[in-house]
């Protein structure tokens, strides 16, 4: 994964902050933003998630004119034989298991990221739940348009043996 | 508003209602944020059907950021410098979740005073869904 070119637009925060709850207006109201120590709308916490949308080669996004594994017709639209005890987490790429970010500062509006990811580490484990679990951890650095670091994030997926239900 | 050292001490906590009855339309509305259009969140069929679960889920990091409301309503805007999560259980809609944030140590570094925490969000039956901690800087 390598992200190119992610612009922090204003708009873009609003509506993450909104979907995930947060009506703090840091995160829409220029005005208000100006008067406070960080003195402009900055991004929330969690917003560096998002730079998906600017990974050309997103696998969980739908691309005009690939197959899409989601429904349609069809209850996907990938004709894959089915394995025998085999893993819905795979289907779906794996679940998330943890996401840690450390700020070295936060982001605003103007900010044009750059993302580079590095394999990290890889180990098993043995759960009664979902069986054997797979996790693998991916250190992603964001650097602004001056070439500083920004935001260190650290990803762990997990591919799971067996459906996680309620 | 900003956490001032002198007002807190290890020990105290802070809980928030983070989410009443999670609607199938929020997680939508956070794949299209977050571009994270994996169908596991938001297509009943696929899910089902495909992936065997009982229903669509939320994004762990849908949860992670609605506790990151709770953070930063705690500590102050732009005030944060670590923030990590496990994701401990999955999040369905219907779901209340709960967050609650806990001072672990007031420390200073370099001069400046620093808290690191421990965050928990639980569901309505008790469970927790994500745990983890953050640090950050305060007056």
């Amino acid at each position: 994964m390598a992200i190119d070119k992610f612009a922090v637009e204003a708009s873009h925060i609003m509506m993450f902050a909104r979907s995930v709850g947060d009506e703090n207006p840091i995160y829409h109201d220029a005005d208000y933003a100006a008067g406070t120590e960080a003195g402009s709308i900055i991004a929330p916490p969690t917003f560096a998630q998002a730079s998906a949308q600017f990974d050309p080669d997103y696998f969980l996004r739908p691309k005009t004119g690939k197959p899409w594994f989601g429904s349609g017709k069809e209850a996907t639209g990938i004709k894959k034989e089915k394995k025998e005890g085999g893993s819905s987490g795979a289907a779906a790429g794996g679940l998330h298991a943890e996401q840690h970010f450390e700020y070295h500062r936060h982001l605003k509006p103007g900010d044009v990221l750059t993302g580079t990811t590095f394999p990290g580490k890889s180990w098993e484990k043995e759960s009664k739940r979902a069986g054997k679990l797979k996790f693998s951890e991916t250190v992603t650095e964001y650097r602004d348009q001056n070439g500083e670091l920004v935001i260190t994030a650290r990803g762990v997926g997990v591919v799971t043996e067996k459906v996680i239900g309620t | 508003m900003t956490l001032k050292a002198n007002d807190i001490k290890v020990g105290d906590t802070h809980s928030e209602v983070l989410v009443e009855d999670l609607k199938r339309t929020q997680i939508v509305q956070y794949a299209g944020a977050s571009g994270d259009y994996n169908p596991v969140h938001t297509d009943e069929k696929f899910v089902t059907e495909v992936a065997g679960y009982p229903t669509v889920f939320a994004h762990g990091m849908l949860t992670m950021g609605m506790t990151g409301k709770l953070l930063t309503n705690y500590v102050g805007d732009g005030r944060l410098t670590k923030y990590g999560v496990r994701f401990v259980n999955q999040v369905w809609p219907g779901d209340t979740l709960t967050g609650t944030v806990e001072v672990a140590e007031i420390r200073d570094e370099d001069g400046q005073k620093l808290v690191d925490l421990t965050v928990t969000t639980v569901n309505q039956d008790g469970a927790t869904v994500l745990s983890g901690n953050a640090t950050a800087r305060i007056d």
